[in-house]
């Protein structure tokens, strides 16, 4: 079980990181998503894995550590209301600028539309 | 107990105040959105007044002279979460209420909370979440209120919109998310390897650690490392911060002169508590403070490119701000008591003074027809009046007599004189410096003497009101006061970097809220772990303040247990 949720952990990480990389905002949200994912299962799995053990205290000596349950959750609150607002975020520079590139430069090819005239001018000054 | 306030618990029970007061008003504002603005600015304005003064009469009490220990809900140290307050999480709270005095009257004075709604809501978020940041004891605490403090930084860097603000809106929020899930990953793995959370319980528990897990808190820490870079804003991680910076609004911007200072504050928290000489194993000791050191020169070298190629004048004050933390790791990595304490000084004086010129720099852009950028523009309203501000505030940014940024230098560069990599530590203090200076003469160079004629169809300019000048001039009188007054507080900074050196007390002064767990019968022992404070709680003289909070039996968890207090 151990060597599985490791490789699951490791597995979402990598892809977690490889598309936080591309350079378009809805391949990176969904990194994002992945890497607190693969986070969430982490500091689970720091409580040690264990089978047939009580989530919370109970009369039997032997039950799973509820630290690390009581952090997923917090963790998993707190990425959630990231990923809203990030979301949010993306669309929002889609609409303003034009194009979801992270820069928001249009990737050659792409038929969407640049920055608009006004924004250029507003670079070549700031 | 010295000061003010004799009794022991009332102080104690003052530390809820600076975080509390402002996640109070926030609901407030929150539920009053529809109101008019001149309420929201009546409640915002005076919970920020209170914090202020509050802060200020906790500093000045001299409660933080031991560590003031105060666990919340009164469940004991290891367990529950503790706020610790010492000098230096006082001075960090007095800097941050008086940046939000400051930044609240110049969004007042200028219209900007108007531009959308929620502003205030989310100002005072934001102090809520700087403000726990510095007190928390705990570092999962310390991971919320970041997320605390960074999501409502997210929503007062967009206010206002516009495509540029979203574009580096975007870039900031993207990499604080990646820094804030490598800082989970860091905790989660000093969890599972010490099985604790609270900071000075982890310093206990890493002298105990066996060898065989030392690669693995030595990767926790290096992950803690980068993540405080991050919001520090070091090489090579600092390319968020001059577009955040100089696209955002000023009062934003100026409130922003803290933030770097958090992941400063954090580094100097974590690594100097967990990895101190005089508790970790000897493996730790020298782990991060050599990087930093080198991560600073270059930090320090790359914003002083950007201060040189900067087009207008707030990429330049944001360029400014990233020479100074590279200046700030630089005697921060020293580790010498003395380093620390000259780094406090320039501490305050950079944030202070960073904070007004980004002020300064919106008053210029509002006054100027082409704004702060370097094209010749027709004379402004209050031109002289605006360019000696601008000439203090230059020479006090740059480091020349007799301000305090040439004070908090020569500080550093006295700390330095004895460290072995003292050549290219003046080397790059002393140049960066001048090169500082003749960017800013050349760009008040070319905002105040390159005049045009006042063309006919050119916008009339706006004059500032009142209290945007007293928002401006402020910081420089904290400026005056700093140098005027240097001998007593350089000698009170050298009383906190020398309680930041005492590591053991720190341990001793959270741990001995433990006083009652050990007779609880809620908490087995850890199936895992172990649970062992390691520490004698009946031989700490502090004792009382940390045991003592609770005025309400009915809600006290160890009351019916460990009542021996």
């Amino acid at each position: 079980m151990s060597l599985l949720f490791a490789l699951l952990i490791g597995m979402l990480t990598a892809s977690g990181v490889y598309l936080t990389l591309r350079a378009q905002t809805f391949p990176v949200v969904l990194g994002l998503t992945l890497l607190s994912y693969a986070v969430n299962l982490f500091l689970f799995g720091m409580g040690r894995l264990a089978s047939n053990a009580a989530a919370v205290l109970g009369n039997q000596s032997h039950y799973a550590d509820p630290l690390p349950q009581a952090l997923v959750l917090t963790a998993i609150v707190i990425a959630f209301a990231m990923t809203a607002f990030v979301i949010v975020l993306a669309l929002k520079t889609r609409a303003e600028l034009g194009n979801d590139h992270v820069d928001g430069a249009p990737l050659p090819g792409s038929k969407l539309s640049g920055p608009t005239a006004e924004d250029q001018k507003d670079d070549a000054t700031s | 107990m010295t000061g003010l306030f004799s009794a022991p618990v009332w102080p104690l029970h003052w530390l809820a105040l600076p975080v509390f007061l402002p996640v109070f008003s926030a609901v407030l504002l929150i539920l009053m959105h529809r109101r008019s603005v001149r309420l929201q600015r009546i409640v915002s304005g005076s919970s920020v007044a209170l914090l202020l003064l509050g802060v200020a009469a906790l500093l000045i009490s001299g409660a933080g002279d031991q560590h003031l220990v105060y666990p919340m809900g009164d469940w004991p140290a290891p367990f529950g979460i503790v706020w610790v307050y010492d000098r230096l999480a006082g001075l960090m709270l007095l800097l941050t209420a008086g940046l939000a005095v400051v930044s609240f009257l110049y969004a007042v004075a200028t219209d900007e909370d108007r531009r959308g709604p929620h502003f205030h809501a989310l100002f005072q978020a934001q102090l809520f979440g700087l403000n726990g940041a510095f007190l928390t004891g705990d570092v999962f605490n310390l991971f919320v209120f970041f997320e605390v403090l960074l999501l409502a930084s997210y929503g007062l860097m967009l206010h206002g919109g516009g495509a540029k603000r979203s574009r580096a809106g975007l870039h900031y929020m993207v990499i604080n998310l990646i820094g804030s899930t490598l800082f989970l990953f860091a905790v989660g793995a000093l969890y599972g390897v010490l099985g604790t959370l609270n900071l000075a319980d982890l310093a206990v528990k890493l002298g105990q650690a066996p060898a065989q897990n030392y690669a693995i808190i030595a990767a926790a820490s290096l992950m803690l490392f980068v993540v405080f870079a991050i919001k520090a804003a070091a090489f090579p991680l600092y390319l968020w911060l001059p577009a955040t910076y100089a696209e955002t609004s000023a009062p934003v911007a100026a409130l922003f002169a803290i933030m770097t200072k958090v992941g400063l504050y954090a580094m100097l928290r974590v690594h100097g508590t967990l990895f101190d000489a005089d508790t970790a194993p000897a493996a730790f000791v020298d782990l991060v403070a050599p990087w930093q050191i080198w991560l600073g020169i270059v930090t320090l070298v790359m914003g002083t490119l950007g201060v040189l190629a900067a087009q207008n004048l707030r990429r330049q004050v944001a360029y400014l701000i990233l020479a100074s933390v590279g200046t700030l790791m630089i005697a921060l990595g020293m580790r010498s008591e003395a380093a620390i304490s000259s780094a406090l000084y320039y501490w305050i004086h950079t944030t202070v003074l960073s904070a007004g010129f980004f002020l300064l720099t919106d008053m210029i852009r509002r006054g100027r027809a082409h704004g702060d950028s370097w094209q010749s523009a027709p004379p402004m309203a209050g031109m002289v009046l605006i360019g000696s501000l601008f000439f203090v505030y230059a020479l006090a940014m740059a480091g020349l007599p007799p301000l305090t940024g040439f004070f908090g230098k020569v500080l550093i560069l006295s700390a330095a004189m004895d460290h072995p990599l003292r050549t290219p530590i003046f080397a790059t203090i002393l140049i960066t410096s001048l090169l500082a200076v003749i960017a800013l003469a050349r760009s008040g160079t070319r905002l105040f003497y390159r005049v045009e004629q006042p063309r006919t169809d050119a916008p009339a300019s706006v004059k500032p009101n009142t209290w945007a000048w007293i928002a401006v001039v402020s910081p420089l009188l904290v400026a005056a006061l700093m140098v005027i007054g240097a001998h007593p507080l350089s000698s009170w900074l050298e009383g906190t970097s020398s309680q930041i050196a005492r590591t053991p007390a720190y341990i001793q002064a959270v741990l001995s809220t433990d006083a009652r767990a050990s007779t609880h019968p809620a908490f087995p022992v850890h199936p895992i772990h172990g649970m062992d404070p390691g520490m004698d709680p009946g031989m700490d003289p502090g004792m009382d303040l940390g045991t003592n909070p609770g005025t309400d039996p009915g809600t006290d968890p160890g009351t019916t247990a460990g009542g021996t207090h």
